[in-house]
């Protein structure tokens, strides 16, 4: 069959529309059909990636239409990788999140899937798409649908961060467009292949000059690179914490893979690297983010916000990495992509699980835990440990490529910075553990009976079950980095 | 050199691994849990020994797992160094094993499970590191060991485990993060490969001024070894239960840092850019420092597992100044002398670690006259002081021999009085221990009470004896270390 590229997108979207009016009928009919339509996206996505492996860059035309007219989907190893990160995180949280959403949002079950499903819709689309105005509505479908979301959470501080989040979010999104515009007013078309056709011969202009730089500091604010970041630790702490799980790996992530599309599709290295020449600066830009990142993390009391800056953190990897110039820091950008993805996506999954028993994880409310929740904690150190950058976890890998990259192009300053941040995130983290491994005021030699015997008190086996899975998928990336280097990345920078 | 591509390494590595969740599953019943424990150890160390002769006929036998970047891959290779270092720790494991049992029991520890499964995942670590092929395997599993042990030396759980727990990270993760981890990629950067070879891989890509930063960065970055000013967290580690001193913290951990160094001098850096860039005198002068001061530091520490420790930064440095001589018979007696000081100082742990549990005594100001209760304790640990101090009839001797010749032998002479001053130290620091637990006056009984024969239980006197045989034995059948050390370094 030739139409999985419109499967993916479509699925998870009729799956929205279905699950909203089934909530009508009886709530409970919702998550069936949601999980349904994400599993048809993940088996698409899959399919898509094994075809473009095997046979090149897929273009698929909207109901037939050809470009520049037409809506198209043009789908290479890149988005094809991100769109299967993307289905597949989502549907794996769709059945870590049976229990906690019915937990968390009581009655608003359904209203829960159908924004759920609108945003993972909006995420693929923007993978998948080849358009540039139909990004920016996607982007918007995404981000209208995460404001809600936040607004779904915590009931006293939720709705002022999505407030904040809205305002944002808005100015971000008018950079971009009007960036769009601008480039539109020059080219006459949207079509990313087109635009970038017409584009080589016009390198010295301002105006397209004028249309990248505002395009980037759109994406920049959508990805919360620092300092355009403060939107995100509130809106990401105060969401349903099912919600948290999916936005923290996916949203920053599919903005960095709008930004290397831009770079490398639209806009291209030579006008980017030779004509620009703004590399140096944007590589400083994300050393600052890194270490700044890094550093707010430290002053966090509370886990999920301490997790929000790490985030921030690793937005500083992969541009610092994509802007660096060379082949290597590409690589490593983008094989950070997936490892971040996985990363954060197992980190969120273990702090979901003590969320669904202990309601709030301030630090403090950590005592005892790795008594309490050994196989919670056993997923949390894991992908701490991917964080720090420990092998053969994958963390390690990218940062490995990124360091190399820095090396090559003499950004001595960058891998500083990532050494730095690795001390850091192993403070951080094992400042954590300290506080779930040691009891608190107890004095003296430890033998037998001192030390009460903890009764463990897990959370739902669906949700140990998967956050044990993505925790080991890191050891499995990791090891296998070679292989998603030589079979995905390198074909595609060439 | 012939290579052979088998399974063994990998199988060697894993078997610990393996057993985890049987230990995990049985840990309510100890009897059951602490057999598997050497059902594992003993298939590792048949393993092991069981790719001795291939090694011995001078072939290698690799195998290679992932391969994530050209030049840099998660790769097994034995060969004589890594034989020699898989040997000692594989046997040295069931050994332990024993006494761990004695000593958990007798002090009825609480968390047994968990010690016994994270020392199996150190001791797999331990022989992953021995068998690394490349400095990014050896990494990988310098990390793991790393963070395998911290719940050995946290064991405790209380305020002055976590203290020292601390400092254990911040000094071993955070240089091996800071120094290590740069260094190694700027290698690959220059070179584009990672693994070993006795010629080393820069072939003249590197100026003196990289190559000493570069090799001081690894030197210092691999605390696990110890060297001066990355040291105190040693001591520190010496709150985990004894076992872990013994094994982990006078055998296991501290010389996979040193064998990482030695690694990084003969098959990262290669002798000869050593020798023409003269590094390894910078390397001989740091290590001389660490020698001296360790000693002289030993000499003040009145607890006793504290006193062992200093011995032990001062003797690690042993290790990687015969090696920085960069003559024969001075890296002969430095790589021997990670078997023949493995042997001895694990005996002296295993007797501080007998004396805490029959008396509760830390302090060796508490233990005159304690050697007529526990003989067969103090004369075990007379012969491990012999075997640090290097007196014959030990196998010290044999490697202090032998640095003593390679610094004639690479006209080094001043640093000769380094290892007569240090030796004389350690004289100084270790039989008095032994001369009063045997003469002294015993603080509670006066002299005329006979004196009744209390050891600690046997599982605890049993290995201890082993090991003081085994340092006996080692002084008159050197050979088949010496022959692995040959093979390996190509001379």
């Amino acid at each position: 069959m030739d139409n999985y590229p419109a499967l993916i997108v479509v699925t998870p979207l009729l799956a929205a529309l279905f699950a909203g009016l089934a909530a009508w009928i009886k709530e409970r009919l919702s998550y069936p059909i949601a999980l349904i339509g994400l599993a048809v996206s993940v088996y698409s996505a899959f399919k898509v990636l094994m075809q473009v492996i095997a046979s090149g860059t897929i273009h698929y035309r909207m109901a037939g239409w050809a470009p520049p007219m037409g809506i198209e989907y043009s789908i290479d190893l890149l988005n094809a990788m991100v769109l299967l990160i993307v289905s597949g995180i989502a549907f794996l949280n769709l059945i870590a999140s049976y229990k906690s959403v019915a937990q968390e949002t009581n009655d608003r079950a359904g209203s829960f899937y159908t924004i759920y499903l609108l945003f993972v819709t909006g995420l693929l689309g923007v993978t998948a798409t080849g358009d540039l105005f139909n990004l920016y509505v996607l982007i918007e479908i995404t981000s209208l649908t995460s404001y809600a979301m936040v607004a779904l959470g915590d009931q006293d501080r939720g709705p002022l961060a999505s407030l904040n989040y809205v305002f944002i979010g808005v100015i971000g999104a008018s950079f971009y467009l009007l960036g769009v515009g601008y480039l539109y007013m020059q080219t006459g078309s949207l079509n990313m292949a087109d635009v970038a056709d017409i584009l080589s011969g016009i390198h010295g202009s301002s105006t397209v000059l004028v249309a990248f730089i505002l395009m980037m500091i759109g994406i920049w604010i959508k990805m919360a690179l620092f300092p355009l970041h403060v939107w995100l630790p509130n809106a990401y702490s105060y969401s349903p914490i099912a919600f948290a799980r999916v936005v923290a790996p996916l949203m920053t992530k599919v903005m960095v893979y709008v930004m290397i599309r831009m770079m490398i599709t639209v806009f291209g290295f030579d006008y980017i690297f030779k004509t620009l020449n703004l590399s140096h600066a944007v590589v400083w830009l994300a050393t600052i983010a890194v270490l700044a990142g890094a550093i707010m993390a430290l002053s966090q009391k509370n886990l999920k916000k301490m997790l929000a800056y790490i985030i921030v953190c690793e937005i500083g990897y992969m541009v610092g990495g994509a802007w660096m110039g060379n082949q290597l820091g590409m690589t490593g950008a983008i094989l950070h992509i997936l490892n971040d993805a996985l990363m954060t996506f197992a980190l969120f999954l273990a702090v979901g699980n003590m969320v669904y028993k202990l309601k709030k994880v301030d630090l403090l409310d950590l005592q005892g835990l790795f008594g309490k929740m050994p196989w919670t904690m056993a997923g949390f150190v894991l992908a701490a440990f991917s964080i720090i950058g420990v092998p053969p976890t994958c963390g390690f890998f990218s940062k490995w490529y990124l360091i190399l990259g820095a090396f090559e192009a003499g950004a001595y300053h960058f891998a500083v910075a990532l050494v730095i941040s690795s001390l850091i995130c192993a403070v951080l983290f094992f400042k954590v553990f300290e506080i779930c491994f040691f009891e608190p005021m107890s004095e003296g030699h430890g033998h037998g009976d001192s030390h009460s015997l903890v009764a463990i008190e897990e959370a739902p086996v669906s949700m140990l079950i998967v956050s044990g899975l993505v925790s080991l998928s890191l050891i499995v990336a990791g090891l296998y980095s070679g292989t998603i280097v030589n079979t995905i990345i390198l074909p595609f920078l060439k | 050199m012939e290579t052979i591509i088998s399974i063994k390494p990998l199988l060697a590595v894993l078997v610990s691994l393996f057993v985890i969740p049987v230990l995990i599953s049985s840990s309510n019943k100890p009897n059951v849990r602490e057999s598997w424990i050497f059902v594992a150890g003993i298939i590792k160390f048949i393993l092991v020994l069981s790719m001795l002769p291939v090694i011995l006929s001078g072939k290698q036998i690799a195998l290679t797992l992932f391969e994530f970047a050209p030049g840099a891959a998660i790769a097994f290779r034995v060969d004589g160094l890594g034989m020699l270092f898989a040997i000692v720790a594989a046997s040295l494991y069931i050994v332990t094993s024993i006494y761990s049992i004695g000593y958990m029991r007798g002090l009825n520890e609480h968390g047994q499970t968990r010690f016994v499964c994270f020392f199996a995942l150190a001791i797999s670590a331990t022989i992953g590191a021995a068998f690394s092929a490349n400095l990014l395997t050896l990494y990988l599993f310098y990390e793991i060991l790393s963070l395998a042990t911290y719940p050995l030396v946290a064991h405790h759980q209380d305020e002055k485990s976590r203290i020292s727990g601390r400092r254990y990270l911040t000094f071993i993760l955070g240089t091996s993060i800071a120094l290590v981890l740069p260094a190694m990629i700027y290698c690959y950067h220059v070179t584009g490969t990672l693994e070993f070879s006795t010629a080393g891989i820069f072939a003249g890509q590197l100026s003196k001024p990289a190559a000493t930063v570069l090799l001081l960065m690894f030197v210092f970055g691999f605390a696990k070894a110890g060297i001066m000013p990355f040291h105190s967290w040693l001591p520190a580690a010496m709150v985990a239960p004894t076992p872990v001193s013994a094994l982990l913290h006078a055998v296991a951990v501290v010389k996979v840092g040193v064998f990482s160094i030695v690694r990084v001098m003969t098959g990262i850096f290669g002798v000869d850019l050593l020798a023409n860039f003269n590094l390894g005198v910078v390397v001989m002068c740091i290590a001389s420092v660490t020698i001296l001061v360790g000693s002289c530091i030993a000499l003040s520490q009145d607890e006793l597992k504290r006193r062992l420790a200093y011995s032990t930064i001062s003797q690690l440095s042993y290790i990687i100044f015969g090696v920085a001589l960069l003559s024969p018979q001075g890296q002969l007696g430095g790589v021997i002398h990670i078997a023949m000081h493995a042997f001895g100082k694990i005996t002296l742990f295993f007797c501080a670690g007998a004396i805490f549990v029959a008396t509760g005594k830390k302090y060796i100001s508490q233990m005159s006259g304690l050697g007529k209760k526990m003989p067969f304790t103090f004369a075990a640990f007379f012969v491990g002081a012999m075997g640090v101090i290097g007196l014959p009839p030990t196998g010290g001797f044999y490697s202090k021999w032998n640095l003593i010749l390679g610094t004639l032998e690479a006209d080094q002479t001043i640093f000769m009085l380094v290892l007569l001053v240090s030796s004389f130290l350690n004289a100084f620091y270790f039989l008095p221990i032994v001369y009063k637990g045997f003469f002294g006056k015993s603080e509670e009984e006066n002299d005329d009470t006979p004196v009744k024969i209390q050891e600690a239980n046997l599982c605890l006197v049993i290995p201890l004896i082993i090991t003081a045989i085994i340092s006996i034995v080692l002084f008159f059948y050197p050979t088949v270390f010496v022959n692995l050390i040959k093979v390996g370094l190509g001379i």
